[in-house]
């Protein structure tokens, strides 16, 4: 096996691992993070969107399933 | 105190999932390539594993700054947690096929066995079969131990979580001589999913710069709310579903 083949093999290892037949889940987590950061400097009260972000985006990729 | 708890508890469950669909492989190798190579490679498999969690725990907490450790392991626990959550959800509602680990047995001695096998001393297919197996189940454990341990600064314990749920799954197995099908899989799954991604959300969260209400107590309301989010779509998914039957395929 060749340098290049092994860090194919290993590159498509961690995407299949990470993000694989759901980069809704992997794309969606790193826009709920950002959404997290901007509740963090609004009012305490807005801690409770954080959590209903992460409820869309699963809702979100389960009607995906669903379909698929 | 609770938390902890919740965290060993998440890991032990996690492993063990993980480590029922490796006894499977591994089984199904030393009944049709010889115990020897089988059980070399599977630990082989561990000793990488434990490696890694070694080499890459203590490094990371020593040299990363914790608030970014949450912020990025958290994300990944989230991640990794909404994966498992999701797959457990659209079987629990009969929309996936659930895993059927006698299923996967049969095919893997079926197709071992055609192989051909050396006329003497170690089996490398055995043994190749044996570390692939336990390796690549155990990857998402080493994940979720470290990001679990490294985020909430118990990473000890994570790993001695990890390490009971893998004696108690080789123990059973060796004691019963079989693969573990009763153990209830997606169940757990569930479980494990509803836990990470909790926890994800937490030290995502934290990270970010979130003050929890309740502090460390703000895991147990996030682990009531999300299971009642997949008790409602269980119940939303299983309208209308066609049922699919027992899958031979990996988790």
């Amino acid at each position: 096996m060749t340098v290049a083949a092994a860090l194919r093999a290993f590159g498509r290892f961690w995407w299949d691992f990470l993000i694989g037949d759901t980069p809704e889940l992997a794309g969606g987590t790193l826009v709920v993070i950002v959404i997290a950061w901007a509740i963090a400097h609004g009012p305490g009260a807005l801690v409770v969107c954080f959590p209903a972000a992460v409820v869309v985006l699963l809702a979100a990729s389960l009607w995906r399933g669903r379909r698929g | 105190m609770t938390s902890t708890l919740l965290l060993v508890l998440a890991v032990f469950a996690a492993c063990t999932v993980e480590a029922v669909e490796a006894l499977t492989i591994v089984l199904a190798a030393g009944v049709t390539r010889g115990w020897r190579s089988t059980i070399e490679g599977a630990a082989a498999a561990l000793l990488v594993l434990a490696a890694l969690v070694a080499a890459f725990g203590p490094a990371l907490i020593r040299y990363v700054p914790i608030s970014v450790l949450r912020l990025v392991v958290g994300g990944l626990l989230l991640s990794l947690g909404l994966q498992w959550l999701r797959k457990a959800l659209l079987r629990a509602s009969g929309l996936k096929a659930k895993h059927d680990e006698d299923a996967i047995y049969r095919r893997e001695v079926a197709r071992l066995s055609g192989l051909p096998r050396p006329a003497g001393g170690r089996d490398a297919t055995g043994f190749v079969i044996s570390f692939k197996g336990v390796f690549l189940e155990g990857m998402e454990v080493v994940l979720i131990v470290l990001s679990l341990g490294l985020s909430s600064g118990r990473l000890g314990y994570a790993v001695a979580a990890a390490a009971a749920a893998v004696v108690v799954v080789t123990a059973v197995g060796l004691l019963v001589a079989r693969q573990l099908a009763e153990v209830p899989e997606n169940a757990m799954k569930l479980g494990v999913g509803l836990m990470l991604v909790s926890f994800g959300t937490f030290w995502s969260g934290e990270g970010a710069g979130i003050r929890w209400p309740l502090a460390d107590g703000a895991i147990l309301g996030l682990i009531a709310t999300y299971a009642v989010v997949a008790f409602v779509a269980v119940r939303f998914l299983q309208r209308g579903r066609v049922v699919a039957p027992p899958s031979p395929e990996p988790a």
